[in-house]
Parts: structure tokens; C-alpha cells; sequence
């Protein structure tokens, strides 16, 4: 008996090593960046040359800084779709707040964060106190936040867009911290690159290797069964919606920063780009599995396919093609994953 | 505010007092009386079985136990001491656990990660504390092999694990978050025989090392064999709080598939011609033989 059951045993361990690899959510994701990059490194050498990198990498911290938080709250099992609008919103304040009512630049940074985490408690309080899904919750708040996005923009300035960021006192100082350069080979490198990765690394440590996090995947893989084991799911929940709340504000300031103007609409439609790049990096639409460096990663393949379609010198109308394409890939790769990680041996 | 005074009073816990014992307990729900005078003991290595059909009272039971309900009347002793349990924290501070039926696991997580939810070991300070993850799959591979499990690799999430397997688990980790007595809602009711089996021996190794058990179930081939002390449950009402010498494992059947009622079934239908007179026949031949 013991002796068959020890036999048993050794052949599921020897199964678990390729179980184990392809149950890494980040797999499919680096597989992705590999093939697209030699894929379009080897066609055109604009793409791999450091202006070229400088240009994709660019275009994907716009999108990773995003997914990092969208993909944690993915993971706790619920969805931000006022994400996009999110970012406008926090932009906009900033932009309202200094040029037109005359508050001092970093003054009104502030107030902007504190509004926005305002907005992410009432998302995460919603969802937690009703027990709706947060799908309905944040459409409601993303219809709300557009409206007041364009409301008070037009009430104030007359225009769609709020500009002028850059003659504010205390421009540049903010413009370094925000949206400066690092020139690496040649090509300036925005130093938004330099907090996506950090960004990215203190998102993965916090799923990782903190209580935090494990109360993240805990509440995202079940939330009754965690709560009668002592985890806080609801403070979770919450703490989720306020992060991604706080990295819309730090990224549209940052575009307001180096744009030097918003537009009252920018934003809507960003919000399923995040949720894409969480999902190709592996993260489960059901929650309670995926990984950060993998949305950062999903991030990267939408930025380096972006820009190497021009490279190539293909149409770029063929992008969302592409996009839609590589989505349904990885969410028939991450439905395999999930069944395998629930297979039981019963 | 008896309460109070006994309490005061220091005295180690004798020998022979139960570790739980309950007295008398009543609970209704409005004019429904769901458990009636319902009394049993708890010894510490015993294993206490309460057996019962659906709707015997028996989740009433473990909810009041596991400090989830309060009765409306009786007693519960700790150790000989009067014990009340407002929350389920009060109930887990008396060292009593329960293992409900869900488990409380999470599938998609690593044996370790559920192993340690919601008391997870840190280490450092302030901002930078952090989940030991080293310690937590130490102790987590140790209790497990404790319990006789080997876990080949604590990394692999628990849905990759055998519904016996699963069980240990939520054992594992009652027993190392301090339970002297555990409470298991139906441990065995969803697993395959082979997998019932294993679960069974969990218990005895639980019994062995010197933990309280109540195991409730209503499948007495499972109770028997590693029960010391049977409660049997029916509509509320206790039939009877047997030690195993006072009992049979055929009488501990006949009780639970309703004796005199079963027979009865039996003559009613033995009155009855042809094919459902034979019916009759074997069902009074089956209750005789057991009971």
C-alpha cells in the first residue's frame, strides 16, 4: 500500500516540472516579447536601434504603468473600468487647479492625489459594501467621471482641454521628476521607462513577497473562504481600487507634464488596453492568478508591436487586428493553465 | 457572573475532566427547536462521533461550538469550567477549530500560501516587512509530514491536490494554529472510499497525538471504527450518547437508519402481495440481522 502509494507519487512529481513551468502566469507573456521583437528586429533595423527602443519602450510604460495596479486588482478578482478616464480626471484637477483658480503647482498635485484616492475608496467601498460586480460599479463611475471630466473642463475653460501646464511656477521642477530624459546610445529615453520598471518591481514584490499580496491572490481566488480564515478581503478590495486610482493620477500628470495640455476626453477606451496587458501577461478573469511583471510585459508587447507595424512600414490600421488576435491567444492559453492548476488527482 | 468567579478560581484541568464537555443545550430558531437537551463529552486523544441524518440539528451543533450560535439554554464546559463563546474567536481561543466543509482553501493557491492565510509569519519591519516565505514552507512540509502526508512540493496549488489530501491540509493547519479539539464538518461525505479511508487515518493520528476530535458525519461505517464516543442526533433530539462499549456497530446502524420505524416500513409493506411483500420480507430480514 505504502510502497504503491510512494510509486503513485514519483510519477506525479516528475509530471509537476512541465506543470510547474506552464503554471508560471508569465510565460505565454515572455514567449510574446521574444517572437515579436526578433520578429520585427529582424525586418527593420529603425525598430533596434536605441531611437527605436527609446520609441517603444515609450509607448509601453504609457500602458505598463497602468496594467501594473489594474493587474493586482485583477488578481484581487475585480475590474476597473474607470481606469482610462481615471488618469484624465487626475490630469485635469492638476491642470484646473493651477492655471485657472491660481493654486501653487505642487499644492494642487496634492489635492489631485487626494481626490483621486477619494475616487478609488468609492469604487472599492462600493463593490465591497454591495457585493455587485465591479464591472457595473466602475461603468457607472467611468460614465460619471466622463461627463464630469467634460463638464467642469468646459464649465471652467470654455474649451475641451486644459494647456498651458508649463508656465505655472514650479513647471520644471515637477517636468524632471515627471516627464525628463535619460540619454542612453544617442536616443533620449523618457524617464517614465525608469518607473514603469520601478513601478513594476515594487507591484511584484507587494504580490509576492508581503502578507498583502497573498491576501490579494487569497481574495481573488475566494473571497468566502479567505474571510473565514482572518483575511481582511473587503480592506483589500478597497486598498486595490485606491492603487489603481493613485497610478492614474501619477500618469495623467505626468501627461499633463509633458504635454503641457489635456484633453477633457483623453482616457476613455485606455481602460480595456490595461485590462488586455494584464490578461496576455496571465492574469485569470475570474482572479486569484497572474503576475505583474507579466502585465508589464503585456504592456511591452502592445508598445513594441505598436511601433514596429510603422517600422515595418506596414498600415498601422492593422494593429488592433494584431492586438485583438494576441488577446484571444492568451486567453485560451490562460483557461488551459487555470484547468491544469485545478486539475485534482481525486 | 458565575462565570466569572469559577474562572478566577485556578485549578489544573484533572485527568478525567472532559476537555469539552456540553450540557443540556437548547437552540431555537423562533418556534422551530432545532437542537433539544442535547448532551456529550469531549476527551483529549478521544475521538467523540455525532451521527445523523439531514436535519438532525448536527450544523446547529458545530455552529454553536465553533462560536457561531449561541444557545438558548445548557452548558459548555472547557476543561470543567464554564465556557461561553460570543465569536468564533472566542471559540478558537479555547483552542477549539473547525474544519468546515469548504475547507477555507483557496484552489489556485500554492499548499503554503493557503497554509498560512490570513496568520501569515513576516519578518522585518515597518514598510519593508515582508511574508517569510522560507519559514512558512518549512513548517508547512513539517506539520503535513506530521500528519503523515509527505507534500512533495508546497509550491503546487492545493486544487492540484487529492480531496483526502485537501482535508489534511485544513487539519495541518488547525492543529499548528494552536486547536487542541477539532471540530470536522463531514470530512469524509465528498471523497471516493479509498480517499475517506485516508481521512480517517488523519483523524486517528489527530486522536493519537493527543487532540480532541468531534467528527461529525452520518455514515456510521466511517464513525465506528475510529469513534470512542457516539452522539446520535434526530430531528433536534439526542437518541442516545453511547461510549463504544456500550454499543455495537449493527445496533449504531439500525439506530441511524431509524430502528423501529424502518421496521415497521417493513411489516407495512410485508402486508402488501406479490413483489412488494417480497420487498417487506428482506427489509424485516435486513433490520432483524442488524439490529
Amino acid at each position: 500500500m505504502t510502497a504503491a502509494t510512494a510509486r503513485v507519487d514519483e510519477r506525479v512529481a516528475h509530471v509537476g516540472v512541465l506543470r510547474r513551468l506552464l503554471l508560471k502566469p508569465e510565460l505565454g507573456a515572455l514567449v510574446g516579447v521574444i517572437v515579436i521583437f526578433v520578429f520585427f528586429a529582424a525586418q527593420s533595423d529603425v525598430f533596434r536601434s536605441w531611437n527605436g527602443a527609446a520609441n517603444w519602450l515609450d509607448v509601453s510604460s504609457a500602458l505598463g504603468l497602468m496594467a501594473v495596479p489594474v493587474a493586482l486588482l485583477m488578481i484581487g478578482g475585480h475590474f476597473d473600468l474607470s481606469a482610462g478616464v481615471q488618469t484624465a480626471t487626475a490630469g485635469l484637477a492638476t491642470g484646473i487647479m493651477t492655471t485657472y483658480w491660481g493654486l501653487q503647482l505642487y499644492a494642487s498635485w496634492a489635492v489631485s492625489l487626494a481626490l483621486m484616492l477619494t475616487i478609488g475608496f468609492i469604487n472599492g467601498f462600493l463593490v465591497t459594501r454591495t457585493g455587485l460586480p465591479s464591472f457595473i460599479i466602475t461603468l457607472g463611475m467611468f460614465l460619471g467621471l466622463q461627463g464630469l471630466n467634460l463638464g467642469v473642463t468646459k464649465q471652467v475653460t470654455n474649451q475641451v482641454q486644459v494647456s498651458n501646464i508649463d508656465l505655472v511656477p514650479g513647471y520644471h521642477a515637477l517636468n524632471n521628476i515627471l516627464a525628463s530624459t535619460v540619454t542612453i546610445g544617442g536616443a533620449k529615453f523618457p524617464i517614465a521607462i525608469i518607473w514603469w520598471v520601478g513601478f513594476t518591481v515594487l507591484g511584484s514584490y507587494l504580490l509576492l513577497k508581503t502578507r498583502f499580496g497573498n491576501w490579494i491572490f487569497a481574495t481573488g481566488g475566494d473571497a468566502n473562504a479567505s474571510k473565514n480564515v482572518g483575511v481582511r478581503t473587503g480592506r483589500t478590495t478597497i486598498a486595490l481600487f485606491m492603487m489603481v486610482s493613485f497610478m492614474a493620477w501619477f500618469v495623467g500628470n505626468t501627461q499633463l507634464i509633458r504635454f503641457t495640455s489635456i484633453q477633457a476626453q483623453s482616457g476613455i477606451g485606455q481602460e480595456l488596453y490595461y485590462i488586455a496587458a494584464a490578461v496576455i501577461g496571465g492574469c485569470l478573469l475570474t482572479g486569484g492568478f497572474g503576475s505583474v511583471v507579466g502585465a508589464s510585459l503585456g504592456a511591452l508587447i502592445f508598445g513594441m508591436t505598436e511601433v514596429g507595424i510603422v517600422n515595418v512600414g506596414w498600415n498601422s490600421d492593422w494593429f488592433k487586428l494584431f492586438v485583438g488576435v494576441m488577446l484571444l491567444l492568451a486567453v485560451l492559453a490562460n483557461q488551459f493553465t487555470r484547468r491544469l492548476a485545478e486539475q485534482s488527482r481525486r | 457572573m458565575t462565570d466569572v468567579e469559577v474562572r478566577e478560581v485556578v485549578e489544573p484541568p484533572k485527568a478525567d475532566v472532559p476537555m469539552l464537555e456540553i450540557r443540556n443545550i437548547t437552540k431555537m430558531f423562533g418556534s422551530v427547536i432545532s437542537l433539544s437537551d442535547i448532551s456529550t463529552t469531549v476527551r483529549a486523544g478521544q475521538v467523540t462521533c455525532v451521527l445523523g441524518d439531514n436535519g438532525a440539528g448536527k450544523s446547529t451543533l458545530i455552529k454553536i461550538l465553533s462560536g457561531v450560535y449561541q444557545p438558548d439554554s445548557g452548558q459548555l464546559l472547557v476543561d470543567g469550567r464554564p465556557a461561553r463563546f460570543s465569536t468564533p474567536r472566542d471559540a478558537l481561543d479555547a483552542g477549539i477549530a473547525t474544519v468546515f466543509q469548504d475547507l477555507a482553501v483557496v484552489p489556485l493557491m500554492a499548499v503554503w500560501r493557503n497554509f498560512f492565510l490570513g496568520s501569515e509569519p513576516t519578518r522585518g519591519w515597518g514598510p519593508f516587512k515582508r511574508f517569510d516565505a522560507g519559514q512558512a514552507k518549512k513548517v508547512t512540509r513539517k506539520e503535513l509530514a506530521d500528519m503523515g502526508i509527505d507534500i512533495r512540493d508546497p509550491d503546487q496549488p492545493v486544487g492540484t491536490l487529492s480531496g483526502g489530501e485537501r482535508q489534511s491540509v485544513a487539519i495541518a493547519r488547525a492543529v499548528h494554529f494552536g486547536a487542541r479539539l477539532l471540530i470536522l464538518d463531514e470530512p469524509t461525505s465528498a471523497l471516493g472510499v479509498k480517499q475517506a479511508g485516508v481521512v480517517l487515518k488523519y483523524i486517528v493520528q489527530a486522536r493519537d497525538r493527543g487532540l480532541g476530535v468531534i467528527f461529525i458525519t452520518h455514515n456510521p461505517h466511517h464513525a465506528y471504527p475510529v469513534g470512542d464516543r457516539f452522539l446520535l442526533l434526530k430531528r433536534g433530539r439526542s437518541l442516545g450518547d453511547f461510549a463504544k462499549s456500550e454499543i455495537s456497530l449493527a445496533e449504531l446502524t439500525r439506530l441511524m437508519a431509524g430502528g423501529a420505524e424502518l421496521e415497521a416500513l417493513a411489516h407495512e409493506l410485508e402486508r402488501g402481495s406479490g413483489d412488494v411483500g417480497d420487498v417487506g420480507r428482506e427489509l424485516l430480514e435486513d433490520t432483524e440481522t442488524l439490529g
